[in-house]
């Protein structure tokens, strides 16, 4: 018999040399499958003496187990390279950029219209729209301004070729919304309005938000109440001081213009205020009974407040936008800058 | 409007400076627009008296001038002006003095020593340009400070006026108004009656008494129309920005910033016959004062005479009856034309005067004879002549009646109690009668407050006289009720965010457009025009998104912009009942954007198609169909539940070319409310069998479109078929020109059981039976 201490040292310098997996399992069966070395001297164990046969089996027992522990330190060894190779060859350049296609973004406009959207229908505001293109009776009549009104003057109208007109504001929707429901309302009427006009400062057509609060006690207290806090909500500026002034617009009375302390200056004066520490942005005031006359709405029992507000003026003071025609030319290097 | 504050601090005078005076008048609703120095900073100028000037012994141009400054002894200044002669007085600068630009020293000029500095009103910044010094008037008293005596140290202040306060379109009604903002006392001008001189007359005829409720006229015989007006009176008018012009019109111009009452002067001699006040004839016409001869309408009332109108009632007098130079009988008008007979009109004749703006809005009517007076009083002081009497024409005046305020509505509407005897005490300053009957006022407006009728015009004055800034700003507090919230409706705001995740920027075009556009995109199109475009190019409304996109994408290749992919939802407008919301989108360029492991690759028809499935959630019903602005080959209209909603496809060649494009974009349009409509899901059982998959190639012609395969072989198949898609489109080797291989993977199983061989083929053989009959689609070999 050999010696199966021999036998071990071959399997070990054997299961060292082996370069790869499968020589590592040709490696085994050369000494632990079925006609392998130990194998075979196992097998040989029936021919001796049973006095020897016991050491001899507990050192080839031995034997094998040594073999099987190098086999298993071998495996995990080659498994342990083989991955660590696989590893490095799928190693990416991460710092290249992501793949696909791009994400596009809102016009600051429309990201405005929705931020004042949000704003007041948390506390309870519905949306409500209505036509661009409008009768005289939605846009002027209905709102208290007759024929050959000087504030009709103030509206610089675009006309159709049908008669009819391109709203001068959203204040019609306020009509027609309550020609078909009934106070308590609440609602606010965004969209697109026109005036007669193009310069530096003017773009014929641009977007008004319109307000309308309609119940049986709501004041002017409240109205000052509910827009010094969207303005500051707004604006993200709770110590935004803001400051209202009597005005004049014939569907409202009385009739108020809001102020907001300058938020390029903080007030100290600068061009976008014309040095006045104030920027005018809103007017409003409290229903004109005549509104209410004009869609069968007891002006003695609900009383209601309203406003409209310019969208892009507030857009060109949240973002800092110093000129309005740039909305309207669709810049593609403009509008990315609010993505 | 503009006036001097000078002028007003003349007839009230609270105890603020200038800053607080704007401030206190803007918060009381009378809007200061601009505060601006009457002239610019400069100082040590005084009133000189030049009393010699002699040729400089070294420069020809110089003059080395003796000049009094009101000091013991004359002083020398050199001086360079061609006019600097002996006798005239001339604003000097004495060493020190700082004007615009430059500081005056002790210096001496070519060897002499000079004093200071005589002055050009362009050194004094007073104007741009001047071609000497600034002559002073012959009485300008040597030595008094320049600024004083000229009153430079003056501000103009603009109001920004709302239309509904007229009574403050006079220095009268502003200080009234101030007053009552401020308390101070206020002084008015004292007028007193003129007594009449002579006796004539002329002869008035109202026919017209609803559009002139009163007319006052007088007689002014001898006046010397040259008469110089006078420094303070011309400084009042420029100062409010009216040229001086002639003393009689200056008076009229002087009396209507004065009172507020617009009048007018006629030249008597010019006049003739009975002076009628009537609405004007059908081809009438008039030579107005401005040079302009205008049409007028019946619905314009005018004064005429035996000859046809002199002038047009409110707004502008007539050329041929105007006051000249020569003029020394005039007849003076003040009269009360209604708003409504004049609002709108000058607009019409594209005039705005000083006269029409104050009639439109209302004029004082029950000062309209203190009017007269004061104009009959400086007019004969300043030119002479006689005065006859008054004639006077009244018919029936704007009423004002009582108004009722309710203390109790007005803490309502204000939100805050107000103490009713400040309310009072405001209101009664304003020039209202105000009396108290328990739980309300009774107050009578004033005649010069046209915009008090109601309660709620008290309310207003009342709020506003205790301040805006006064009331608290108090979060209301309402009954929570929850919005409605429709699931089944995508918000504009979500539809937007889709587009945004899919890759598309958004833009905002204007609503009106180049008709040229619209006809070039639509043969058919007929937009509605506007009656008053901006630009003939923005006098469309658009039928389409479309041509503000590829206006979008061509301002956006000119500065270099590669990969435009754009979206805009907003409205096309048919007529005034429809002006359907529209989602429009426009891709070009770059299927994706430029990079690392990605083939560049143009975005094509496929591309949009696969936004628009992502976008509505499920693949697409398109459909062959024609659009002129689309490529036939490359173009399909889109189908939601039934429902024809919008095209999409590349622009047609013959349009890249006309809109001048490097290459085709590919556009999308629909209808974004029928888009929004999604429904609500519903649960249904999931099976617990297993799937079975077949894959069948069809053979067709090719030019059987994949949709009408699909749709013959979705109407074919068992219940069990939960899907059937196309994986590929194949023509080429081993397959026959003119025929093509799509690939269709069906899906099928059960709920109740697992499907067997059977089942599977009898669904197999009822696909192919249909695709062969219905679409003459063979199984590929």
């Amino acid at each position: 018999m050999r010696n199966p201490n021999e036998i071990v040292a071959d399997a070990l310098a054997a299961i060292h040399a082996c370069p790869d997996l499968p020589m590592l399992e040709q490696v085994k069966a050369a000494y632990l499958g079925k006609s392998g070395q130990l194998t075979e001297l196992l097998k040989s164990l029936g021919a001796m003496p049973a006095e020897e046969r016991k050491t001899a089996g507990a050192r080839i027992n031995e034997a094998k187990q040594a073999v099987e522990v190098a086999l298993k330190s071998r495996r995990d060894a080659l498994q342990q390279d083989e991955l660590d190779h696989q590893l490095a060859a799928e190693t990416l350049d991460v710092t290249l950029p992501g793949r696909g296609l791009a994400r596009g973004g809102l016009h600051p406009v429309s990201k405005t219209l929705s931020r004042i959207q949000a704003l007041f229908r948390s506390i309870g505001f519905e949306v409500a729209t209505g036509p661009e293109i409008e009768t005289d009776f939605y846009n002027f009549t209905a709102l208290n301004i007759p024929d050959d009104h000087p504030a009709r003057a103030m509206h610089d109208t675009f006309y159709l070729q049908s008669g009819e007109l391109l709203r001068t504001h959203t204040s019609p929707v306020q009509v027609r919304h309550m020609q078909t429901h009934q106070p308590p309302l609440r609602i606010i009427a965004p969209g697109r309005v026109y005036r007669c006009d193009s310069d530096v400062t003017h773009t014929p057509m641009f977007h008004q938000i319109e307000g309308l609060w309609v119940d049986e006690s709501v004041s002017f207290a409240d109205l000052k109440g509910v827009l010094a806090d969207f303005m500051r909500n707004f604006f993200e500026r709770d110590d935004l001081p803001v400051r209202f002034r009597p005005s004049f617009f014939p569907f409202t009375e009385p009739s108020a213009e809001m102020d907001i302390g300058c938020v390029m200056c903080g007030g100290e004066g600068c061009r976008v205020c014309s040095h006045t520490g104030w920027l005018e942005v809103l007017g409003c005031g409290m229903v004109h009974p005549n509104v209410f006359r004009h869609v069968d709405i007891d002006a003695e029992r609900f009383v209601g407040f309203a406003f409209g507000l310019g969208v892009e003026r507030l857009a060109m003071l949240r973002y800092g936008v110093d000129d309005l025609r740039l909305f309207f030319e669709n810049d593609l290097r403009f509008l990315k800058q609010f993505n | 409007m503009q006036f001097p504050e000078s002028w007003l601090r003349s007839l009230v005078n609270p105890a603020l400076d200038t800053a607080q005076l704007a401030h206190a008048v803007t918060m009381a609703g009378l809007e200061v627009e601009a505060l601006a120095a009457a002239a610019p900073p400069f100082n040590h100028v005084v009133v000189a008296e030049i009393l010699s000037a002699e040729k400089h012994p070294d420069a020809d141009r110089l003059r080395v001038c003796q000049v009094d400054v009101g000091e013991a002894s004359p002083v020398t200044i050199v001086c360079g002006a061609p006019n600097a002669a002996a006798g005239l007085k001339v604003p000097c600068a004495r060493p020190g003095a700082k004007l615009p630009g430059i500081e005056i020293k002790v210096a001496k000029v070519r060897g002499v020593e000079s004093f200071g500095m005589l002055c050009s009103t362009r050194e004094l910044g007073l104007e741009g340009t001047a071609d000497g010094l600034m002559v002073l008037d012959a009485d300008a008293p040597v030595g008094e400070d320049f600024r004083t005596w000229l009153n430079l140290n003056d501000t103009l202040i603009t109001l920004k006026l709302t239309p509904n306060r007229a009574d403050c379109l006079s220095m009268r009604g502003l200080a009234r108004e101030i007053g009552a903002i401020t308390g101070a006392e206020v002084r008015m001008p004292q007028i007193a009656e003129v007594a009449s001189r002579i006796q004539d007359t002329v002869r008035v005829q109202v026919s017209a008494p609803e559009a002139c409720p009163l007319y006052v006229g007088r007689v002014v015989r001898g006046l010397n129309a040259q008469a110089t007006t006078p420094h303070w009176m011309a400084e009042r008018l420029e100062r409010s920005g009216i040229r001086p012009l002639l003393a009689p019109v200056d008076i009229t111009n002087y009396v209507m910033l004065e009172l507020g009452q617009p009048m007018h002067a006629f030249a008597l001699s010019r006049l003739n016959g009975v002076l009628e006040v009537r609405m004007a004839r059908e081809g009438e016409q008039l030579a107005l004062l401005n040079g302009q001869t205008v049409e007028l309408a019946p619905d314009m009332l005018v004064i005429a005479d035996a000859g046809g109108p002199v002038a047009l009632a409110g707004i502008m007098g007539g050329q041929p009856t105007s006051v000249e130079r020569f003029t020394v009988d005039v007849f003076l008008e003040a009269a009360f034309f209604a708003p409504a007979a004049i609002a709108g009109r000058a607009r019409r004749l594209g005039l705005a005067t000083d006269s029409s703006h104050r009639f439109e809005r209302g004029v004082d009517f029950g000062a309209t004879r203190q009017a007269m007076e004061r104009a009959t009083q400086l007019l004969i002081d300043l030119c002479g002549g006689q005065a006859g009497p008054i004639t006077e024409v009244v018919a029936e005046l704007p009423r004002r009646d009582p108004i009722t305020l309710r203390l109790a509505r007005l803490k309502r509407v204000a939100g805050v109690e107000l103490d009713a005897d400040e309310v009072m005490h405001g209101l009664a300053a304003l020039g209202a009668g105000v009396e108290r009957q328990e739980d309300r006022l009774i107050v009578t407006p004033p005649s010069f407050r046209f915009d008090l009728a109601i309660e709620e015009d008290l309310i207003e004055e009342a709020v506003r006289l205790f301040g805006y800034d006064n009331i608290p700003a108090q979060p209301p507090a309402a009954p929570s009720r929850m919005l409605p919230q429709d699931e089944t409706l995508l918000a504009d705001d979500t539809l937007r965010q889709m587009l945004v995740d899919l890759d598309y920027q958004e833009v905002i075009t204007y609503s009106f457009v180049d008709p040229a556009w619209e006809t070039a995109l639509d043969a058919g199109a007929r937009p509605l025009e506007l009656a008053n475009p901006i630009a003939s190019q923005l006098s469309a409304m658009r039928t389409t998104l479309w041509g503000g996109l590829i206006e979008t994408l061509r301002h956006n290749l000119n500065r270099q912009q590669e990969r435009v992919r754009i979206f805009e939802l907003g409205r096309v407008y048919a007529s005034q009942v429809e002006q359907p919301m529209k989602l429009g989108g426009l891709a070009y360029g770059d299927a994706v954007p430029e990079q690392w492991g990605a083939p560049s690759r143009r975005v094509d028809f496929f591309d949009l198609k696969g936004d628009l499935e992502r976008l509505v959630g499920h693949p697409l019903d398109t459909r062959c169909g024609e659009h002129s602005a689309l490529h036939p080959g490359q173009s399909a209209a889109l189908w939601v539940n039934g429902q024809a909603i919008g095209w999409i496809g590349a622009l047609h060649p013959r349009l890249v070319q006309a809109f001048d494009l490097p290459a085709a974009p590919v556009l999308f349009e629909l209808d974004s409310q029928v888009l929004a409509r999604h429904r609500l899901p519903r649960h249904a059982t999931l099976s617990r069998f297993p799937l079975v998959r077949r894959d069948l190639a069809f053979v067709l012609d090719v030019h059987t479109p994949a949709g009408e395969l699909l749709n013959v072989l979705r109407d074919a198949a068992p219940g069990r078929v939960q899907s059937i898609e196309v994986f590929d489109d194949y023509r080429g080797k081993g397959v026959a020109e003119n025929q093509k291989s799509l690939a269709i993977r069906v899906v099928m199983q059960d709920t109740e059981r697992t499907l067997t061989d059977q089942d599977v083929e009898e669904a197999v053989q009822k696909l192919v039976g249909a695709a062969l009959r219905q679409c003459n689609a063979a199984l590929r070999a």
